[in-house]
């Protein structure tokens, strides 16, 4: 067997044919020519939106009410401030979410014929709360849970609308899950029990690890999605962003402040996005050979 | 806002030129601030057919749906009851148009200020006239001048209190959009931040839900709530207007040069004590409701 360094000096030492230096020559002229087509095109796709966007007649009513620097400033700190009531609620409402979503996943994974009703229950949740669109659970919960004037039913607006993106997102992460559990080739399951594993052990030692991993992807999806769900809550009363922006937007008649909104919004999604990239490319990396 | 001095500034401006244009026309744009609105010194023609209509003929009104009453009637401004649209129409008579030619559309508060072309020849919208909307849009002059009131729950902890500095605690509703907003957070400054909805319907149930403690509503919509929407409810106080006074406008077009018209109109209906006969009929009870100190 060569050692490594005879390897590299084997390499090293390796003569290139006539006809493998006129392919790299090739390829090398190959690559400065598409560049250089990116590279104009882009330039002309750009310069087209600079010289056409402002020529466009309307552009300097435009560039006052959506684009307005003094309005983005004005509102800026009020539009942070409540964006934090943001960060507050889909910080509470993501960790009760996976952890509703993973109890209906698993109900619905039970086969035993006792807990037929429990199932069921779990089926007509991820229908009902599906189906419904979120900002009518919003109202239904913010509106008609202190309608009810139950004694220690919680008031606050915030936590209602919590509770409802809640009721909402853990149908959907359910299914997330349900899929994952799903995706495990049953020869798995097959082969845990063969060893020695009970049905639960099997399901938290062999199928769960798996299918959890398997659909990080899509649950980091799901909860880009919440953040911005975050801001129905504002029908309810709460002054969080966007209804900061919209108060300072109708005081002025300028759109500016919503833009204020959209970018903290970008803001914190974009993390997420690289986030879950890199958990993609280190589930790939392990899966390859000689991965750790 | 601080509309008195601005207001009173454009009169003494317009004054002489007022004066000169006298014998060829009493409708100057008085109430325009941004000179290029103005049709350019010349007389304004006011003829029903001389018009810059939308649609040729018809006067095209906008409003938002659902219409709230006591502004419009029945959800329906095209009864000719309630406030606004009795003053819409009776704009519309002035101006030579007859019912039939009166358009309604319905537009939303936010579509009603969004910049472009407008579909509309003017919205009543119990919109209050301030410098900075001044920027995005041209008002008329003022139709009616408003006040703040404040509406609690007869048995309600706050239904007593006679000076603002006693609903410094209540957790206080407001729409959002509207000037309410502003008059509580610059007169009441309560402690816990208001809680701002997307309609007057959504802060009366909060009301009734007991979610806020009191809700802040113009006046002449506080005797409404109280009369018609919220039984066992009463108006606290009406908050004084902070500065000027405040006044709700028609909304038209920045720049609309038919915003000249309406304001002759207006000021006919002004003199003519027709205006006040209008409010008098349709927002009788706004006048009783004491003034928190």
């Amino acid at each position: 067997m060569k050692s490594r360094l005879e390897v590299s000096r084997a390499e090293a030492s390796r003569v290139k044919s006539e006809r493998q230096l006129a392919r790299e020559a090739r390829r090398r002229r190959k690559a400065v020519v598409s560049g250089a087509v990116a590279g104009v095109s882009t330039a002309v796709v750009l310069g087209l939106l600079a010289v056409g966007l402002p020529s466009s007649p309307g552009w300097p009513r435009v560039r006052e009410t959506f684009l307005s620097w003094p309005h983005f400033t004005a509102a800026f700190p009020d539009v942070l401030s409540g964006f934090w009531g943001n960060v507050k609620i889909f910080l509470i409402a993501e960790p009760i979410i996976l952890a509703l979503g993973l109890a209906v996943a698993l109900v619905r994974t039970v086969k035993t014929p006792a807990f037929f009703p429990l199932r069921a229950l779990a089926v007509a949740y991820t229908d009902v709360f599906r189906g419904i669109p979120t900002i009518l659970l919003i109202f239904l919960v913010g509106f008609g849970v202190p309608a009810l004037n139950l004694q220690g039913a919680p008031g606050d607006p915030m936590v209602l609308g919590a509770i409802a993106l809640v009721l909402s997102y853990g149908a959907y992460v359910a299914e997330v899950f349900r899929s994952g559990i799903d995706s495990i080739h049953p020869s798995q399951r097959a082969a845990a029990r063969s060893l020695g594993l009970s049905q639960a052990q099997s399901l938290r030692y062999v199928v769960l690890p798996q299918a959890v991993r398997r659909v990080v992807p899509p649950l980091l999806n799901d909860f880009a999605s919440l953040q911005k769900d975050t801001a129905l809550v504002s029908v309810l009363g709460v002054i969080e962003a966007l209804r900061q922006a919209q108060i300072h937007s109708t005081k002025t008649f300028n759109y500016t402040p919503y833009l204020a909104t959209a970018l903290l919004f970008v803001l914190l999604t974009v993390p997420m996005a690289r986030f879950t990239d890199w958990l993609a490319a280190r589930a790939e990396g392990r899966r390859a050979p000689g991965g750790r | 806002m601080k509309g008195p001095e601005v207001v009173l500034l454009r009169r003494l401006l317009v004054l002489p030129a007022a004066a000169a244009v006298l014998a060829a026309s009493a409708c100057a744009p008085a109430d325009n601030t941004d000179t290029k609105a103005a049709p350019s010194g010349a007389a304004v023609n006011c003829a029903k057919d001389r018009l810059p209509l939308k649609t040729a003929g018809k006067l095209t009104v906008a409003t938002d749906t659902p219409a709230f009453e006591p502004w419009f009637k029945n959800d329906d401004p095209s009864n000719g009851e309630g406030f606004e649209s009795a003053v819409a129409y009776a704009v519309a008579e002035e101006l030579g148009f007859t019912k039939d030619e009166v358009v309604w559309e319905k537009v939303g508060f936010e579509q009603s200020y969004a910049p472009g072309a407008k579909t509309f020849d003017f919205d009543v919208n119990q919109i209050s006239i301030t410098p900075e909307r001044q920027k995005a849009v041209t008002f008329s002059d003022g139709y009616y001048t408003v006040a703040q009131g404040v509406v609690g729950l007869a048995d309600g902890k706050f239904a007593g209190a006679t000076a603002k500095e006693q609903l410094k605690d209540a957790k206080i509703g407001v729409q959002v959009g509207t000037t309410s907003l502003d008059a509580v957070q610059g007169q009441i400054k309560p402690a816990t931040q208001p809680s701002v909805f997307n309609n007057q319907i959504d802060a009366v149930n909060a009301l009734k839900n007991g979610q806020v403690d009191l809700i802040a509503v113009d006046l002449p919509t506080a005797f409404y709530v109280t009369a018609a929407q919220i039984e066992g409810s009463k108006i606290v106080g009406q908050l004084a207007p902070a500065g000027a006074k405040e006044e709700f406008g028609m909304l038209l077009e920045k720049d609309n040069s038919l915003v000249g018209c309406l304001n002759q109109a207006l000021g006919e209906l002004k003199s003519g004590g027709r205006l006040q006969q209008i409010t008098d009929q349709w927002l009788s009870s706004a006048a009783g409701a004491p003034v928190l100190k």
